[in-house]
């Protein structure tokens, strides 16, 4: 498999040089869709020349990225296009073989529930074989690196691309059951970004599935796991932001990144929910609508893993969608990474109910976006309500994408302990409802 | 016995009395200028001064003569080192008109020096700020941390300096404000003799506002009492520069007359006037011959270096009692002998202009462009640009240019904005080659504001303050090394060391930009769809993890499937 893998990166990296040389690169960093205030190059670019102007990068308002960016692009600015490309490049491969073990497992816990005689007789259909699991890697790759939203993130030199590695890093060591690899990473994603932070829960639920633990609140093995766990993430986390310190010698940055993904002071647009929101809000209830939009993206996390608690690999996706769907500040880059998982639920296309019309939607909504940025901002014939309008249509698009592939599962899962063909009492054909 | 005793006793107190009057001097001088501008424009320029022998730091005064209370009170309570304040509309055109004497910036501007002794700098700003707003009838009381800078290189103190702290130094600057007859009236009670007697008969609001130029300037500053400087004396300067239009005020005709332009005339000096004086500005351009006849004759001509220039001055003494002898009242007149031509066009050495360049409502460029038109000698410039925050500045994209090759400047001292607390501030030190034009580029961001920090025409755009530009010139003509306080003309306020260059303070266009506006009309209807949106992936979500899947038996059919059947019927098709 490690052959159309490589031919896949090519296509990639060629893809991605042509459009750098080309004079659409300055387009594209140019999009609000694609850069937003925390992860625009531009800014970085900014950060460090602040530096080298003997003027802290946080004294601004302009520079939210992290220390440890700092020190990354200080030494590697010049080959900066190089990076960002290796950058996609090690998702890609990251999420690859991270989906290729998950396949095993998948595969290996069927096996299992069929031995057991979990499944009823007849959903022989809905079993997934090999044969189809086979080429699932190979396509989650290709959906990452081929995605117009990664190649466009890519070519702006979002540093949302970095993100986007740490997490796939951080599922990998997940899956691969490495719960101190694990730990590392996740803390270095809620650094990053901080709204990883409820990537925790899936996270512990998979390795203590795969180290056989039952989840159950009495049980003492399932506490010390747990607190193992967590004590890894915190000590990472608190190393991290320690080094931080160090490096600038202030604490300076965290009102600067942290402060700044709370309390969203700047409203510049992009494709999300809060900039028209609090850009339109009443003074007086503006901290009180802030706090709701941040405890909205978290608040999830608790029933999701009581209900997911026995598929945290869903519940990751789940969790990854609510997070780009509701961070303050999102790109498309973010949207890229969840969609690369789409081809891992590829066996639920026959239970999803509204698939071609949300397809239409964002695809036509992506379309829409630099049409109406246009008009408002350049042509001057529309305003700022056409392009929040659009806005809005995309986020019921990906909302109403996301639930509909819980739905999927839910119905399989279903279909999978009671039977495909469902008859009634008096033995005729009968319906499924959710009740 | 008693009653020489009791005259011994006011005796006594009489030379006591006199002795603190002595103590206390105070003098004014007042003075008018009046010089033609190319096109046959007119400047015509006020400047009052008082000068007091009192200490008003150390709280030792208690009666008021000719310096104002409501400043002296002022300047004793908060502390203020040296006040310079300046209301002004409508903008000096330096390449038509020349280097101006005292140039301000369009709109309101305030920079103050404190004492040392000033514990919250901050907050005795606010309080003298707001004072000023009342005694000036100026909405002074918009300035707050969003437009006020603290400038480390330009605004250096122009009285006397122990030290230059830059922490004590304030500068803001109103681009919005608007200067009319409101702000005159206070300005003009400050004046010993008010708009009574004296020079400033002619100050009259009507005639005033009429012009292309108005600026009234109020400078508060401590200088040395004598020449050995052991004791400091308060100077109160107020300056009001007003430029006639020839053909709004003039009715096209280029004579001009003080009847003309103030609708006054001349009758007395003001009695508390130590000295009273109007001065015509009547150098030859092309030095071969006079230009301009003045009537009545003055009575003396006075010659002097102004800005490296070689003036000559038609000198009318207000309190020489012959001025008065022919007629009641001075009305100079003033006529051209020759129609003048563009060729005697005024190229000042220094002068700048600046522009907003890009399209759309995202980017844009601030360009700024100096010229240095002085034919063999270089010479620094220090610019301070103010840019408020929702202009988001990138530094990095800032290039100086210098006939086609890069420019570095020498000292940049750049302190990035704040959102809603601190302008952008960025000083620089650069050096202009001679015979050339400097151009200087910084890309912004335009932010996306809350509907509430709108001003209620956000349509017309927000102003960024003039960016300042501080020199000194090299002169042309080398000039004397004269007594400054002595000297009667706009020099003395710009301590210059030597007679080869000269200090110039000038100011570029103020600059309109316009921001993306949120739509005004939909607070409520944002809301409520953004919070349908959430509440959509709530709802659906809800559903998801809190029911089940359960078998339903097959509903018989509700209405709509019956009267579909019975349509069926009718139409002769098998029924649902």
């Amino acid at each position: 498999m490690a052959a159309p893998l490589v031919l896949v990166v090519l296509v990639a990296v060629t893809v991605r040089a042509a459009l750098y040389r080309s004079s659409l690169a300055a387009f594209i960093s140019e999009r609000v869709e694609v850069a937003s205030p925390l992860n625009a190059w531009k800014r970085v670019v900014e950060g460090l020349a602040l530096l080298d102007l003997g003027v802290s990068p946080y004294s601004g308002a302009i520079f939210h990225e992290t220390p440890l960016m700092i020190y990354l692009f200080h030494f590697l600015i010049e080959y900066a296009e190089l990076v960002f490309m290796i950058t996609d490049v090690l998702t890609a491969v990251a999420l690859y073989l991270a989906i290729q073990d998950f396949n095993k497992a998948v595969f290996k816990k069927q096996k299992l529930l069929i031995e057991l005689d979990k499944y009823a007789p007849d959903v022989a259909e809905l079993i997934q074989t090999p044969m189809e699991m086979h080429y699932i890697p190979l396509k989650v790759a290709l959906f990452y690196l081929l995605h117009p939203y990664t190649v466009m993130s890519c070519v702006a030199k979002s540093t949302c691309a970095i993100n986007n590695t740490v997490i796939a890093f951080f599922i990998l060591a997940t899956i691969k059951g490495s719960a101190l690899l694990s730990a590392v990473f996740l803390a270095l994603a809620t650094y990053q970004s901080l709204y990883p932070l409820t990537l925790f829960a899936p996270a512990l639920l998979y390795l203590l599935q795969r180290q056989f633990i039952p989840i159950k609140l009495k049980s003492k093995s399932f506490w010390l796991y747990t607190m193992q766990y967590a004590a890894l993430y915190l000590c990472s986390l608190v190393v991290i932001i320690c080094l931080s310190f160090f490096l600038l010698n202030s604490w300076d940055f965290i009102p600067s990144v942290y402060g700044f993904i709370l309390s969203v002071p700047d409203l510049t647009p992009n494709i999300g929910l809060f900039w028209y929101f609090f850009a339109e809000m009443f003074e007086h209830f503006s901290l009180f609508f802030v706090c709701v939009f941040q405890i909205n993206v978290f608040f999830y996390t608790i029933p999701l893993a009581i209900k997911l608690k026995e598929h945290p690999v869903f519940f990751l996706f789940v969790q990854m969608a609510i997070i780009s769907i509701f961070k303050s500040y999102p790109t498309v880059g973010d949207i890229a990474l969840y969609m690369a998982f789409l081809p891992v639920w590829s066996h639920l296309y026959r239970f999803l109910r509204n698939i071609f019309i949300l397809s239409c939607v964002l695809i036509v909504c992506s379309l829409l976006f630099p049409v109406l940025w246009h008009l408002w901002i350049y042509a001057g014939s529309a305003n700022s309500n056409f392009y929040y309008a659009i806005t809005l249509t995309f986020n019921i698009g990906q909302i109403l994408l996301v639930s509909d592939y819980f739905y999927a599962f839910l119905r399989r899962e279903y279909y999978l302990t009671h039977g495909l063909h469902l008859t009634g009492q008096d033995g005729t054909e009968a319906m499924l409802v959710l009740k | 016995m008693v009653a020489a005793g009791l005259l011994l006793l006011l005796l006594a107190a009489g030379p006591g009395q006199a002795g603190a009057g002595r103590a206390r001097r105070d003098a004014l001088r007042e003075e008018l200028l009046l010089s033609p501008l190319p096109a046959g424009d007119l400047a015509a320029t006020f400047q009052f001064r008082t000068r007091w022998d009192a200490d008003l730091q150390r709280g030792e005064v208690s009666h008021y003569r000719l310096f104002p209370k409501a400043l002296g009170q002022l300047v004793a309570a908060l502390g203020v080192r040296e006040l310079h304040l300046a209301l002004t509309q409508g903008f000096w055109r330096t390449q038509a008109w020349g280097q101006p004497p005292l140039q301000a910036p369009a709109g309101a501007e305030l920079w103050v020096w404190f004492q040392p002794t000033v514990t919250d700098v901050d907050k005795a700003w606010k309080e003298l700020s707001n004072i000023l707003s009342g005694i000036f009838c100026a909405s002074l009381n918009f300035i707050d941390s969003t437009n006020t800078v603290t400038p480390t290189a330009s605004f250096k103190p122009l009285g006397l300096a122990n030290g230059t702290d830059h922490h004590l130094l304030r500068y803001a600057v109103l681009p919005r404000e608007v200067v009319c007859t409101e702000n005159l009236t206070p300005w003009k009670k400050l004046l010993p003799c008010g708009s009574k007697a004296g020079l400033a008969v002619l100050l009259k609001a009507e005639r005033l506002f009429h012009s292309s130029y108005h600026s009234q300037a109020v400078h508060i500053r401590p200088i040395c009492r004598d020449a050995s400087c052991l004791a400091v004396s308060w100077e109160l300067r107020q300056t009001l520069t007003v430029v006639f239009d020839s053909f709004s005020s003039g009715q096209g005709k280029k004579d001009w007359s003080l009847f003309k332009m103030f609708s006054r005339t001349l009758t007395d000096a003001c009695p508390l006037a130590s000295e009273s004086k109007v001065y015509v500005d009547i150098s030859p351009k092309n030095k071969e011959k006079e230009l301009l006849e003045v009537t009545p004759p003055p009575a003396s001509v006075h010659e002097a270096i102004v800005q490296g220039d070689k003036r000559t001055y038609a000198v009318y003494d207000l309190l020489s009692p012959s001025l008065f002898n022919t007629s009641r009242s001075l009305n100079v007149q003033l006529k051209w002998k020759r129609p003048q031509d563009s060729s005697e066009l005024p190229t000042p050495v220094l002068h700048a202009h600046r522009y907003v360049s890009g399209y759309g409502l995202q980017t844009g460029e601030i360009s700024t462009l100096i010229y240095n038109t002085h034919p063999y000698r270089a010479f620094p410039v220090v610019l301070l640009e103010t840019v408020p925050w929702y202009l988001r500045l990138y530094v990095h994209t800032l290039t100086i240019i210098t006939k086609g090759k890069e420019n570095k400047p020498s000292y940049i001292h750049y302190q990035p904005a704040q959102d809603r607390r601190r302008p952008h501030l960025l000083e620089m030190l650069i050096q202009l080659p001679a015979n050339s034009v400097t151009k200087i580029t910084i890309q912004f961001e335009r932010a996306l504001l809350k509907w509430t920090e709108y001003t209620p025409d956000p349509n017309h755009g927000f102003y960024i303050s003039s960016s300042v530009l501080s020199a000194l010139v090299p002169s042309i003509t080398a000039m004397k090394d004269m007594d400054v306080e002595q000297s009667p003309l706009f020099s003395s306020l710009f301590p210059s060391s030597d007679g080869s260059s000269y200090f110039v303070r000038l100011y570029t266009e103020p600059l309109l930009v316009n921001l993306p506006t949120p739509d005004f009309s939909m607070p409520y209807n944002v809301i409520c769809l953004t919070c349908t949106v959430v509440a959509v992936c709530y709802g659906s979500f809800y559903n998801l993890l809190t029911r089940t899947f359960h078998v339903e038996e097959p509903s018989r059919g509700g209405l709509a499937k019956r009267l579909a059947n019975v349509i069926r019927k009718f139409r002769g098709v098998p029924p649902l």
